[in-house]
């Protein structure tokens, strides 16, 4: 198992291939039947609301849920069956779960122990591996002694000491502080491309999975939402469900007139041709959107609306609009000391004027799983 | 610049009230354990040091020294109460892991059951089991018609008696404190061990047993200390065969009417049971120290 070839800190990963998983609770689909390829070397994060079956997906991956029904393959290998101390795969907890009664290096070298690997090299490898996590000489330490971002270090080293090809994380992050996390992002994103074992991350948290993902599968009921990189995710949302869940957006009204989309009564000017489907919603992020100057600029589409609160927040501001029809549209402007003065006023008409490109009409489900990127 | 009156002085004196009230609700609890313990504890040793005579003497203390009965019943106690508490770990530590692993609802059911006897008098769970035991008890006579043995064997009267009926007392003593540290126990311990390649036997001794650990220290600790003073179910049970610190006692206030072999019997029992827990709780505090404690 992984023991001894140590030539390369590059682990040969292995792609992950889920079909059919189903759980039930009672009458509750946790997973309803999950289909899900994950590309050996991949950084994938299941992405989704508390209660969506994320977190159920990765205690499959990792053997602690047993499902009804399903296949799950580590490379050639079927596992569904296999019980999670053979499956060979690392794990971060979300709340770490370091043995209390062991030290640091006693935690870290815990694997390396089960399987047999001599003393001396237990050593040596844990303390290369903590050196990894930036945790060389911490060996003695108690658990009790660390800090929270401590913890979730030692709690990674003890995760690859023993050089899984597949790594879980369940929510690392969610117990540090917004500055760390930060920091820990990156780091990890980091250790990912050093180390190129095939990572499954489990968040809520959508910052930080356009952030650290390969590609993001979103999952909400049980079931695969969408699939694709974080650019795409964000920019098109393949439901109203993604739209709303990632970004902040608002969601306008619009009617299908044979090849034309209509918004009010006006044609919209697009960049590509509609999804597919029956219902339409404009999508309009507020950075996306601007407030147009009185002249019409090119071919960007218009909507009249009135404002009703600006608020400023340092580097932005963000200000409510009210349209004609009573959705409320949310516009971020970038805060120059030019800007300030020519910020609208409450109450005062404005034009907002949104790009072809920027202009994303969406299948108007909840449901229903996106296009494979 | 006027100063500004920083009320350094009013301060203090507000804590020093406040210490004071608390001490003040203290009190009634301070007095009675000054009057049920300190003094009759300090009257118990004094009357230890009485002689037979009246006058001050340490015959109490060398009669134990030299007499022969009393390092056998000293013995015999210890080995009672090591046993017991043996005993109660065998059966108490899978039961409570048991209790456990159970969805809250069943655990807490199975826990009452535990706790059943409890609530029963102490006197009538002896006379019980003394009933049940002997030689043409239940036990005998259902033993002998499914064949397990032909004669009626003796199982009361003596030290098997006296094992069964303290383990049966002592076992909730040892259950609830082992159960709780082992609901205590995060499943995600269990769980990393199991992600690290731990089969569930290795998962349980390197991982489960040392963190239960504690929880299984203090139970047994609060068997063998009731253990050594325990009287009426090794009276009842032993039939005079099994004598113990606490029938000695007893018997030499019932039979001899000595209140100073009694005292330092009494004394000698107090000092041993606080050294047992002084030497404990110095060990406990080593295990924290190398890590064996945990929250």
């Amino acid at each position: 198992m992984g023991r001894g070839a140590l030539t390369s800190q590059v682990t040969e990963a292995l792609p992950i291939t889920i079909r059919g998983v189903t759980k039930t609770y009672g009458r509750v689909h946790a997973l309803d039947a999950v289909d899900l390829d994950i590309r050996s070397g991949e950084f994938m994060t299941l992405l989704g609301p508390s209660g969506s079956g994320k977190s159920t997906l990765l205690m499959v991956l990792a053997g602690f849920t047993r499902p009804d029904r399903g296949s799950l393959m580590f490379g050639d290998r079927e596992v569904i069956r296999t019980p999670p101390h053979l499956r060979n795969v690392g794990m971060v907890f979300q709340n770490y779960a370091l043995f209390p009664h062991m030290t640091v290096a006693g935690n870290v070298g815990y694997p390396l122990r089960l399987r047999g690997v001599p003393k001396a090299e237990i050593a040596e490898r844990c303390e290369r591996t903590l050196e990894t996590v930036q945790l060389g000489g911490y060996g003695e330490r108690q658990i009790d002694q660390l800090s929270g971002g401590q913890k979730q270090r030692v709690a990674l080293a003890r995760a690859i000491v023993f050089e899984p090809r597949i790594l879980l994380m369940d929510e690392p992050l969610s117990a540090l502080d917004k500055k760390l996390r930060d920091r820990m992002q990156i780091e990890l994103r980091h250790l990912h491309e050093k180390l190129g074992m095939t990572t499954v991350y489990v968040t809520h948290d959508q910052r930080e999975a356009l952030t650290m993902s390969d590609r993001i599968a979103v999952i909400n009921h049980g079931r695969l939402m969408q699939l694709d990189t974080p650019a795409r995710i964000y920019d098109r949302p393949a439901n109203r469900f993604v739209a709303d869940f990632i970004g902040e957006s608002a969601f306008l009204p619009v009617t299908r007139l044979g090849e034309a989309v209509l918004h009010a009564g006006l044609p919209l000017t697009l960049a590509e041709p509609p999804p597919e489907a029956d219902r339409l919603v404009l999508m309009i992020r507020p950075e996306r959107v601007k407030v147009a100057s009185g002249l019409a600029e090119g071919n960007t589409n218009r909507f009249a609306a009135t404002v009703s609160d600006i608020v400023y927040q340092g580097d932005s501001f963000l200000m409510y609009a009210t349209l004609a029809d009573g959705t409320e549209v949310n516009v971020r402007g970038v805060v120059r000391s030019t800007t300030i003065a020519e910020l609208p006023t409450v109450g005062s008409a404005v034009m907002l004027a949104l790009e072809p490109e920027d202009t994303v009409l969406i299948a108007d489900t909840d449901s229903g799983a996106g296009t494979a990127g | 610049m006027t100063a500004v009156d920083l009320h350094a002085e009013g301060l203090r004196r507000d804590a020093f009230r406040e210490r004071l009230a608390l001490f003040g609700l203290c009190s009634p609890a301070l007095t009675l354990i000054m009057v049920i313990l300190v003094i009759p504890v300090g009257w118990l040793f004094y009357v230890s040091f009485i002689g037979a005579d009246g006058q001050f003497s340490l015959e109490n203390y060398d009669r134990m020294l030299t007499s022969k009965s009393y390092a056998r019943i000293f013995r015999t106690t210890f080995e009672v109460s090591l046993l017991t508490t043996a005993i109660c770990i065998l059966i108490g530590y899978p039961l409570a892991y048991f209790l456990s692993q159970m969805p809250s609802r069943i655990a807490n059911l199975c826990l009452i059951t535990v706790l059943l006897p409890f609530w029963t008098s102490l006197l009538v769970r002896t006379y019980a089991w003394l009933v049940l035991l002997q030689k043409k008890g239940l036990v005998n006579s259902w033993a002998i018609d499914l064949g397990l043995w032909d004669e009626p064997i003796k199982i009361v009267h003596n030290m098997t008696g006296t094992l069964i009926g303290m383990v049966h007392i002592m076992l909730p003593f040892l259950v609830l404190p082992l159960y709780g540290s082992m609901k205590a126990i995060d499943r995600d311990y269990l769980r990393a061990a199991s992600n690290l390649g731990a089969s569930p036997v290795r998962n349980f001794w390197t991982v489960f047993f040392p963190l239960s650990a504690p929880g299984l220290f203090a139970g047994s600790l609060i068997v063998f200390v009731l253990c050594l003073g325990f009287y009426v179910t090794p009276a009842v049970l032993g039939g005079g065969k099994v004598i113990l610190v606490s029938m000695k006692i007893a018997s030499n206030i019932e039979l001899f009417v000595n209140w100073g072999a009694a005292s330092a019997l009494g004394v000698v029992l107090l000092v041993l049971t606080m050294l047992i827990l002084w030497g404990a709780a110095r060990f406990l505090k080593l295990e924290q120290l190398t890590g064996g404690g945990h929250q």
